[in-house]
């Protein structure tokens, strides 16, 4: 399965951090933030402004333009 | 004496952990970015004094924003004894990620493993043993906010703190980069550094303030220098990697938390709250909301009450003064100086406390994050960042920390703009000029009259945004990234002692500045000898007759608005107290309502408003400004535009108003 950029998740899609391209200094400020490469994240809003986020457990608010920069690969949950 | 220092992600619980251990009543809040300063308390255990120095949040040693340096240079200053490390247990990879990077620095940590009764919630179990051992550090579980394991913590930091131990950790960032990392170390031991190997993987991180740092204080040679710069871009995430990896490994050993999140009681009120539609609308009706029950606690409940306390010790003083004889000069400044004017403002002290606790409700809950979200697409439209509008908020209460808070914004241009606007969110020292007016003329519809001046007060910032955006700061906005911290229940226990501390500081102001203006100028109302007090004639009187016309295009060319808009520049409170002041004698008792009824009109009374809400700050406002831009050149324009905006949309209403006939 291909990446993607996390802005086109859908709520409730989960995606593995794969790269971030967003010019320096953002870059790392999201790393230290938490999403270094291969975290899971959860989509929880993304329709208008900000794309929210769910980094295990906790929420995090991220600028449309930035949530265009960061690659994912597609996650899907075993059913059970 | 012995320093701790509380360092930790934003949010986490510092001050919380602050106030609990030495009584203080620092600003709590839930959201992150609350404190900006240092701050510095003490408490005593066992015979001993120790310091604790709470500090603003930070993700990672690599300081971004003002507020993050603050907290990274008391690290570097290694002034501290012991760094308490609060962490937030149920967000325990991020936080731990802080906590590698202070043991790397060499400092010794005692972490503070908070939140625990959320993390239990959550169903997120940690071995607290397994965790210490792991980092080689004491931890401690603990739940700030209701005073659990504090006894402990203290206990194990002064142990540490006085003990031999140093902690040791051992990263590896992969052979190439490890070996960087002892060839920049090398050059670095032989010029006798604090901290050689952080020094030297923060060199190669692409940490630019240790880079100039480091520039400065040791003699690198350039092909060095020239060469860290090269490979900085390949290694900084590399390194970020790294840690990541080492805190990944630690947490699963002792940390086991659910696979899958399920929704919370947050994620329900958040669908809801962060609407695309209903965003906006919800953040106006709750304000409106605030405000009508500012209204109907503040004024119809209590407000009565202290007004007749104030009447009652006024005119009982009085008497007392006419009994024992006391010189005229003195019964007079008493009666018209203390009780007509500081009196007066008095009055509105419920309404205020009122407000004030509301919104420490608002701020604990954790709706302000919420606030900034829906609110950073329409920012973002005028050249704003979302952010900005936490510091419009925490500018209702008062714009000094509205001021503050501004340093939470990394870049630069967008922490001028949000400084430059936030005076127009009206802060709590004017209300008191907005109730006198709407108790003259407008008495029921209070809180829509309110609600529609701090409505103003946010449009007129935001119109100011887009020009400044425009006009004078070019850059592009950065980013909007913001963390939703969980809602909680407000503590009662802070939000009411936060209450007090506004109404103690009232006081205190009550005493200090507000009185001084109000005496200077009673002595200037009396003033020469043998005219009629407050008149035209006393040098009072010249002078805003001189000034007066200033204001005549808005219709409040009196000389007694004139002084008290100028008083207001210290204070302000002051203008309703000199207003009070200078009508005390025009009619009974201390009814300043009734004398404004006289003078002003329904539209005079609004341009007059918008006038007061938009004009120059206070002085501790202009002086917050000139501590934070660092530059006399701001200070002024931030005290002449605001005055000339204020002129401007006041002359406005006022003709505009005319020709429609009001
Ligand atoms: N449930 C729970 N809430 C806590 C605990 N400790 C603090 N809080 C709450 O967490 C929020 C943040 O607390 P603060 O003390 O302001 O956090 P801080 O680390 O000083 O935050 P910044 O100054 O923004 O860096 C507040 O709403 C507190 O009431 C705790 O142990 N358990
Ligand atoms: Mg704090």
């Amino acid at each position: 399965m291909g990446d993607v950029y996390l802005s086109t998740l859908k709520p409730n899609e989960y995606g593995r951090i794969k790269g971030i391209d967003s010019g320096c200094k953002a870059n790392k400020r999201l790393y230290e933030l938490g999403l270094y490469k291969n975290a899971l994240v959860k989509v929880v809003k993304n329709d208008f402004g900000p794309v929210i986020l769910n980094l295990s457990g906790n929420k995090l608010a991220l600028g449309r333009g930035l949530a265009s920069k960061v690659l994912v690969e597609p996650y899907f949950f075993e059913r059970n | 004496m012995s320093i701790i220092a509380l360092v930790g992600n934003p949010n986490s619980g510092k001050t919380t952990l602050f106030n609990a251990l030495t009584g203080s009543n620092q600003h709590i809040g839930n959201w992150p970015g609350v404190t900006v300063e240092k701050k510095e308390g003490k408490f005593k255990h066992k015979e001993k004094q120790y310091s604790v120095i709470d500090l603003p949040g930070t993700y990672s040693l690599g300081a971004y924003s003002e507020d993050e340096l603050v907290a990274r240079n008391f690290i570097l200053s290694g002034a501290s004894d012991v760094v308490i490390n609060v962490v937030d247990a149920t967000n325990i990879e991020r936080n731990l990620y802080l906590t590698t990077q202070l043991l790397e620095m060499g400092v010794k940590v005692v972490v503070a493993l908070n939140m625990m009764d959320e993390a239990k919630q959550k169903n997120i179990e940690i071995d607290v043993c397994a965790l210490s051992k792991s980092l080689g550090i004491p931890v401690v579980a603990t739940i700030a906010s209701k005073n659990k394991g504090l006894e402990d913590l203290i206990e194990k930091a002064v142990e540490y703190a006085s003990s031999g131990e140093q902690p040791r950790i051992d990263i590896s960032y992969g052979e190439e980069i490890d070996r960087e990392i002892d060839r920049v170390k090398g050059f670095l031991d032989s010029s006798k550094s604090d901290h050689p190997k952080w020094l030297a993987i923060k060199l190669l991180e692409g940490d630019e303030e240790i880079y100039k740092l480091v520039e400065k204080k040791f003699k690198l040679p350039e092909d060095l220098l020239a060469s860290i710069k090269e490979k900085t871009p390949d290694y900084e995430l590399e390194i970020v990697d790294k840690r990541y990896a080492f805190v990944g490994n630690i947490v699963s050993l002792a940390v086991k938390k659910p696979a899958r999140e399920v929704e919370t009681i947050t994620d329900k009120l958040d669908k809801i709250v962060t609407h695309k539609y209903f965003g906006i609308p919800i953040f106006a009706i709750i304000m409106f909301i605030i405000f009508q029950l500012t209204f109907v606690i503040g004024q119809d409940l209590l407000g009565g009450y202290v007004a007749g306390f104030v009447e009652f010790i006024g005119e009982n003083l009085v008497k007392l003064l006419e009994l024992i004889n006391s010189p005229e000069w003195l019964q007079s400044f008493v009666s018209e100086g203390i009780f007509g004017g500081i009196g007066t403002v008095f009055e509105f002290i419920p309404l205020i406390v009122v407000l004030y606790f509301f919104i420490g409700i608002l701020e604990d809950t954790g709706y302000m994050a919420r606030a900034a979200y829906v609110m950073d697409g329409l920012m973002r439209a005028i050249g704003l960042h979302g952010k900005t509008f936490i510091s419009m908020i925490v500018g209702f209460g008062c714009n000094v920390p509205g001021i503050m808070a501004t340093r939470t914004l990394d870049n630069k241009k967008d922490r001028m703009i949000a400084l430059l606007i936030n005076p127009f969110m009206s802060c709590g020292a004017r209300l008191p000029i907005y109730l006198v007016f709407i108790a003259a003329f407008f008495p029921n519809n209070g809180a829509l009259v309110l609600f529609l001046l701090y409505a103003f007060g946010i449009v007129m910032a935001l119109i100011m945004g887009k020009i400044f955006s425009k006009v004078l700061f070019k850059e592009e906005s950065s980013h909007f990234i913001m963390e939703l911290p969980p809602y909680r229940l407000p503590i009662f226990k802070y939000v009411i002692r936060s209450m007090w501390d506004k109404v103690w500081d009232f006081l205190y102001r009550a005493g200090s500045i507000i009185f001084v203006v109000v005496a200077l100028l009673w002595v200037l109302s009396v003033l020469p000898f043998g005219v009629e007090p407050y008149s035209q004639e006393s040098i009072l009187g010249r002078i805003g007759t001189i000034l007066a016309p200033i204001f005549a295009p808005a219709g409040f060319g009196t000389w007694q608005a004139t002084v008290s808009l100028f008083a207001g520049i210290a204070a302000k409170e002051a203008v309703v107290a000199i207003l009070g002041m200078v009508y005390a004698g025009v009619s009974e008792g201390t009814e300043l309502v009734l004398a404004l009824q006289d003078v002003f009109t329904p539209l005079t009374a609004v341009s007059f408003l918008v006038m007061t809400l938009l004009y120059t700050p206070c002085a501790a406002v202009l002086g917050t400004v000139k501590r934070e831009t660092n530059s006399v050149k701001w200070t002024i324009f931030m005290a002449l535009y605001t005055f000339v905006l204020g002129w401007i949309v006041a002359v406005l209403i006022y003709q505009v108003g005319r020709l429609l006939g009001f």
